[in-house]
C-alpha cells in the first residue's frame, strides 16, 4: 500500500519535473559536446578546442567593419549592444545569463546569422566550438 | 420565358446598383485619401499577439506591431529575411511561415494606396505624424534616438504596441 502510494507520487514528481523543463533544454556542456561530434566529423585531424583560440577569433574582424565584439562587447559577461539598432543584448556568457546555450537550435540561428554578418560566410564546427570554450571560462 | 416588359425594370435595377458600387468606391477614394492611402491599422491587442513573432522578431529591435504596414509589406520583408536591412535575420521554413500569417492576418487594414514599403519610417503616416511640427528636427540627432526605426527612445511603450501620446517621452 505504502510501496505503491511512493511509486505513484514518485512518478507524478517525475513527470512534473519533466514538464517544468523547457522544449529540449540542455547545458551549455551538452551543446559543447554535440559541437564537437560536429568537428570530429568535419576536421581532418580535429585536435580538439581551444578557449584562446576561440577569444581571439571573437575579437578580430574578418573581413568587414563588425567582430563579434560589435555587438557582445570586449566582455561576454557584460550586457552588450546591437552595432545597428543600439537595442540591448544579453551577456552571452552562460555564466552571466543562465539562458545562453540550453537550446540548440537557437545557438544554430544564431551562429548562423552572426557569422553570416561578420564573416560573409558560416562558421565551421572548429570556430564554434573555440567560441564556446571561450566563453565558457569567462567568469561573471 | 424572357418578359420583354420587365426589361427596363432590370435595367434599372442594374443601373440603381452600379451608382451604389460606385459611390462606395468613391466614399473609399476619400477615405483612402488619409496619408496618400498610406494609413496605419488599429492596434494589436496583447491576447492577439503570436509567440513566435515575440520571440524571432524582438532580438534586434523591438517587434514591430503588424497593423503598422499593410499585408504585401509583410510578405517581402519576410521573403527576404536572409538580406534584413544588412543583416542575416533568416528563419527556418516553418517559422517563417507561421510568423508571416500572424502578420498578414493583422496588417493594416487601412492601407488603400497600391504600395508597400518594407520600412514603416517610409510610409505616409509616420512621416505625417513625425513631421517638423511634432518633433523637432534636433530630436532626431541626438544619439539616445539613432534611428527613426527605434521607436522605443521615445515612445516609452512601443514594445507593447502602444503609441499612446500619454506614453510619449522626448530623449533630453
Ligand atoms: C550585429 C550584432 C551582432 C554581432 C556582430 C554578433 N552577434 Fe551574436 N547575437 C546578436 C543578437 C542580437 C543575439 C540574440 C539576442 C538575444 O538572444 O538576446 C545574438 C546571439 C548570439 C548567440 C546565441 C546564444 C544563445 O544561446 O542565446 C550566439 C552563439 C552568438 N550570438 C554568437 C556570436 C558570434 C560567434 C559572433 C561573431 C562571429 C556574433 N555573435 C556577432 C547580435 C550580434
Ligand atoms: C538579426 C537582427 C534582426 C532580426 C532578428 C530582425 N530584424 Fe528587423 N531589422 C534589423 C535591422 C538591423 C533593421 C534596420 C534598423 C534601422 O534602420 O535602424 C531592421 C528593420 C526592420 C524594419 C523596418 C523598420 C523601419 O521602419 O525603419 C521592419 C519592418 C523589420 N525590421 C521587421 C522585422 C521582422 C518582422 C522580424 C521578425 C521576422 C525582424 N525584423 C527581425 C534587424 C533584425
Ligand atoms: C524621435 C522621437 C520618436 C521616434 C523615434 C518615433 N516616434 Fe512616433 N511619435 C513621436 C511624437 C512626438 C509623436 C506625436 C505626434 C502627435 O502628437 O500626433 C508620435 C506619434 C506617433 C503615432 C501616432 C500616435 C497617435 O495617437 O496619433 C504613432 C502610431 C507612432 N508615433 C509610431 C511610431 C513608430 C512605430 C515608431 C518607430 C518605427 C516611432 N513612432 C518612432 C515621436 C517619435
Amino acid at each position: 500500500m505504502l510501496r505503491k502510494f511512493y511509486a505513484s507520487s514518485l512518478a507524478l514528481m517525475v513527470v512534473t519535473g519533466l514538464a517544468a523543463q523547457p522544449a529540449l533544454a540542455e547545458t551549455p556542456d551538452q551543446v559543447l559536446a554535440s559541437i564537437r561530434g560536429e568537428a570530429e566529423k568535419a576536421t581532418p585531424g580535429f585536435q580538439g578546442f581551444s578557449a584562446a583560440r576561440g577569444e581571439k577569433f571573437f575579437k578580430a574582424t574578418h573581413g568587414n567593419e563588425l567582430s563579434c565584439t560589435s555587438c557582445h562587447t570586449e566582455n561576454p559577461a557584460a550586457q552588450g549592444k546591437h552595432a545597428k539598432t543600439g537595442k540591448a543584448v544579453q551577456p552571452l556568457a552562460p555564466s552571466a545569463s543562465a539562458e545562453r546555450f540550453s537550446d540548440p537550435a537557437k545557438v544554430e540561428k544564431w551562429f548562423k546569422r552572426n557569422c553570416n554578418d561578420v564573416l560573409g560566410r558560416v562558421c565551421t564546427a572548429q570556430e564554434k566550438g573555440d567560441v564556446l570554450a571561450y566563453l565558457l571560462t569567462i567568469q561573471k | 420565358m424572357l418578359n420583354y416588359q420587365n426589361f427596363p425594370h432590370v435595367l434599372a435595377v442594374a443601373v440603381l446598383a452600379m451608382g451604389v458600387a460606385m459611390s462606395a468606391a468613391q466614399a473609399d477614394e476619400n477615405r483612402g485619401g488619409k496619408y496618400g492611402g498610406e494609413d496605419r491599422g488599429k492596434p494589436l491587442q496583447p491576447a492577439q499577439a503570436n509567440a513566435r513573432w515575440q520571440e524571432e522578431c524582438s532580438g534586434c529591435h523591438i517587434a514591430y506591431a503588424p497593423g503598422l504596414l499593410p499585408a504585401e509589406s509583410w510578405r517581402r520583408a519576410m521573403d527576404g529575411l536572409g538580406k534584413h536591412f544588412g543583416t542575416d535575420a533568416s528563419l527556418t521554413a516553418g517559422e517563417n511561415k507561421e510568423i508571416t500569417d500572424f502578420l498578414v492576418n493583422n496588417a493594416s487594414n487601412r492601407w488603400r494606396a497600391p504600395t508597400a514599403p518594407l520600412r514603416i519610417t517610409e510610409s505616409g503616416w509616420f512621416k505625417r505624424k513625425h513631421d517638423s511640427r511634432e518633433v523637432p528636427p534636433d530630436v532626431w540627432k541626438n544619439p539616445l534616438v539613432k534611428s527613426p526605426a527605434n521607436c522605443q527612445a521615445c515612445h516609452t511603450q512601443a514594445e507593447r504596441g502602444d503609441f499612446s501620446e500619454r506614453n510619449i517621452k522626448l530623449p533630453k
